[in-house]
């Protein structure tokens, strides 16, 4: 459908049998049908390991974005969905890894930053660190952005997860 | 724990009995023999072997779709599993339900690229509602039901189960289908009260209201096609019924205004344009349906009803959408409706009395133009003229019509009379060459005393011919009956209205001796050339008690009409007679 109806950010958490193809049922469903995923995570959530919570963030009006949490409680192995955008008030975090190759004064700067922003530091050689950081996803392109700037970087995201704010549980969390 | 007496294969066979299957369509190969060898030591289950795959999944689904129960079929791993991609598809597009069971090699060689091995579930993905792959023998049965359920309920489909050979030998435990529970799916069926009231208010004070009306009628159950004739019957409203809807209400009912969208009425598409209430029930709002979107039914609030909740709101906004089974909300919405107070009832129904009586002499108006009229000619046969005919010859017997896709489809879909639901097979959504002889097939496995009729072109019709031999095997006296304008007639048209008239590729070369060709597979061959022969070769193959071809001969250069070229709205519809049709450059890019 082609609308000009404002396109928006939807983080939307689906709780699923954590059987194999079912993430490929999911991202099938993504391509298939044209809809873009910015970000996508999955877990197994519970003790069994036989549910997984797959976090997809993507983008679009707001048929569109029911049109995908349509067509995703389609799908026979999904327990659940939550547009967590939707319901109001959630947190969302990312976590990077962060390699950067730099000497003297850029290697002491990457420090610096890497202290300002809160990251960890998980590995390090005389002309190197590699930085933990987790946080919003926009604190960590504003990180990387960064280090970028200082020396050779590698980069490793985990891409984000998401919940909701307040005492209300999910109840397809079993 | 004792072993159990049964192997994969057996359990297979067994739960299929159990789900009331008594006939399968297949196919044998290496990685389904074990259940080919189950399948020859039991009675109970009859198989029906076809001889090409895709046949299978069409006549399953002739059968489904005619009979109302699931369609089956059997097929080998690989190409067996490949073959079958394309009646897959069509059956989840026309929400058909099937359930087609692959082999697949053992489970040590699965990704090994072995013999016959081919990423069934993943090929198989895309074009079901859902699928398996089996690797324990002790899911095996619970698999198969679970199968059965998911296909048939909410909005049916297809859905395949792979099984490896290795779970085909493997002992398997039996569970009988009562008591599977499924963890996650919950299609919905009973309506929300407060959206039926809501719906029946908007509808009462309708000025122009129409009901538009599609498969999920059918689909819904015998039932749900009384209860729209009750509602037509009890408000007067017009209707339009889609492709996939004919026969939902009879043809004879006065408030039916012929089928909608590309191909439809001139009445049915202006009083959808025009309408200021639409009732949509089971349909989807296709494209063939809508033409140009933004000038679809501009002025009309609409009501959806649909098991789907993904269709409700996909390509039009409701303004009331009622997610349920078709014939439940329509029960409620009957009752709502006879059931609203009386006093209000009094008051408004006059006033409402009036405007329906002014839309209905505006709707006749439209009638008048008699769309889909068409001249007789002394020298060659019309196609609708055939079709007619046809109908005439059949009109007092139990009939089912078949098709295949192009222009003979339409014609049959303009002009043959369907009176009940499931009596018209034909390939919607996916518009499959191919799809109307093996469905035929499976719609007289189903009613083997009923005459069963493809309404076929000579182009289609050669996609599946080799299933004539399945049915002289099965001693199915389906007819075939070919409208042979030679012509690709349907791309012919399309090329005349967006080509210039170039015919690239879409004249009927070197077409078979379809009378000849006929008696090679011991089918009775007939050929009609003139008018003055039409009548007498439908009675010749009404009256052979076997399979028929018959070949007639018709008009090579008739177009389907009216027509909404693509990109066009439902106002802006050719009816032939305008000296030069033109399409806009937005209109060319669709198909
Ligand atoms: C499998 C497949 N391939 C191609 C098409 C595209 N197509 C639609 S109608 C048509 C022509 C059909 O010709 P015929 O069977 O002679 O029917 P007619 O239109 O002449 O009545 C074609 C090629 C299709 N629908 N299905
Ligand atoms: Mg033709």
């Amino acid at each position: 459908m082609t609308s000009e109806a404002a396109s928006r950010r939807h983080a939307i958490a689906v709780v699923v049998d954590n059987e194999s193809g079912v993430l490929s049922k999911v991202i099938g469903l993504f391509s298939g049908r044209g809809y873009n995923i910015e970000s996508l995570t999955v877990c197994s959530i519970n003790a069994s390991d036989t549910v997984s919570r797959i976090t997809i963030v993507t983008s679009g009006d707001d048929m569109t974005i029911e049109q995908i949490k349509a067509q995703l409680a389609r799908l026979v192995p999904v327990h659940g969905i939550e547009d967590l955008s939707r319901q109001g008030e959630h947190i969302e975090k990312e976590m990077a890894l962060v390699k950067i190759v730099a000497q003297g004064v850029e290697r002491r700067e990457a420090l610096r930053v890497a202290n300002i922003f809160g990251a960890k530091v998980s590995d390090t050689t005389l002309s190197s660190f590699v930085f933990n950081l987790s946080g919003s996803s926009r604190k960590l392109d504003a990180f990387i952005a960064l280090m970028r700037s200082l020396g050779e970087i590698e980069i490793a995201r985990s891409g984000v997860v998401a919940l909701n704010r307040g005492e209300e549980v999910f109840s397809h969390h079993r | 724990m004792s072993p159990s007496p049964l192997n994969g294969a057996e359990v297979v066979v067994k739960a299929l009995v159990d789900q009331g299957v008594e006939i399968i369509f297949g196919y044998p190969g290496g990685a389904v023999l074990p259940i080919y060898d189950a399948i020859f030591q039991q009675n109970r289950l009859r198989h029906v072997l076809v001889r090409h795959e895709q046949g299978a999944a069409h006549a399953a689904e002739g059968y489904a779709r005619a009979s109302g129960k699931v369609g089956v079929l059997l097929v080998t791993s690989g190409p067996g599993a490949t073959n079958a991609v394309t009646g897959l598809t069509d059956a989840l597009l026309d929400s058909v339900p099937i359930v087609c069971i692959t082999g697949q090699v053992p489970q040590h060689l699965i990704g090994t690229d072995a013999f016959q091995e081919c990423d069934t579930t993943g090929i198989t993905r895309a074009c079901t509602k859902h699928n398996y792959l089996v690797r324990r023998p002790e899911v095996l049965a619970r698999t198969l039901h679970e199968a059965f359920s998911i296909a048939r309920s909410g909005r049916p489909g297809p859905v395949v189960v792979d099984l490896p050979k290795d779970v085909q030998f493997a002992r398997a435990p039996y569970v009988a289908p009562d008591n599977i529970h499924h963890r996650t799916y919950r299609p919905p069926s009973a309506p929300c009260a407060a959206a039926i009231a809501q719906a029946a208010e908007a509808l009462r004070v309708a000025k122009k209201p129409i009901i538009y009306a599609g498969g999920g009628v059918i689909n819904s159950g015998d039932k749900a096609s009384r209860l729209l004739k009750a509602f037509v019957d009890t408000t007067n409203f017009p209707i339009t019924l889609t492709l996939m809807g004919l026969g939902g209400v009879p043809a004879s009912s006065k408030q039916f205004l012929g089928m909608l969208g590309m191909h439809g009425t001139f009445e049915a598409n202006l009083a959808m344009h025009n309408c200021d209430v639409m009732l949509c029930v089971g349909a989807r709002f296709d494209d063939r349906i809508t033409g140009r979107l933004d000038a679809f039914a501009p002025n009309a609030q609409k009501i959806h009803i649909d098991i789907d909740s993904s269709s409700i709101n996909k390509i039009v906004r409701a303004d009331i959408a009622i997610c349920a089974d078709a014939g439940l909300a329509l029960k409620a919405l009957l009752q709502a409706w006879q059931g609203m107070a009386e006093d209000k009832k009094k008051t408004q129904q006059k006033a409402q009395q009036k405007d329906l009586a002014r839309w209905w002499q505006q709707i006749e108006e439209w009638r008048k133009r008699d769309s889909l009229g068409f001249r007789s000619d002394k020298k060659q046969i019309q196609p609708q003229e055939a079709i007619c005919r046809l109908a005439k010859a059949t009109r007092n017997r139990p009939v089912r019509i078949t098709t295949e896709v192009g222009q003979h489809q339409m014609w049959a879909a303009q002009h043959f009379p369907f009176e009940k639901p499931r009596r018209w097979m034909t390939s919607g959504g996916l518009g499959t060459m191919g799809y109307g002889l093996p469905a035929a097939i499976g719609v007289q496995l189903a009613y083997p005393k009923e005459l069963v009729i493809d309404i076929a072109g000579e182009a289609s019709i050669l996609m599946n011919i080799q299933e004539l031999s399945t049915a002289v095997q099965q001693r199915l006296p389906v007819k075939v009956f070919i409208l042979n304008n030679q012509y690709m007639g349907m791309i012919r048209q399309w090329q005349e209205l967006l080509h210039g008239g170039r015919y690239a590729e879409s004249y009927s070369e070197s077409l078979p001796d379809f009378v000849k060709l006929a008696e090679a597979y011991g089918v009775k061959g007939l050929r009609a050339t003139k008018p003055s022969e039409l009548d007498a070769v439908i009675a010749q193959m009404l009256a052979h008690p076997g399979p028929v071809l018959a070949d007639i001969r018709v008009d090579q250069h008739v177009n389907c009409y009216p027509m909404i070229p693509s990109g066009a709205a439902h106002n802006e519809m050719l009816l032939g007679d305008e000296p030069q049709a033109k399409v806009s450059d937005d209109g060319k890019m669709l198909v």
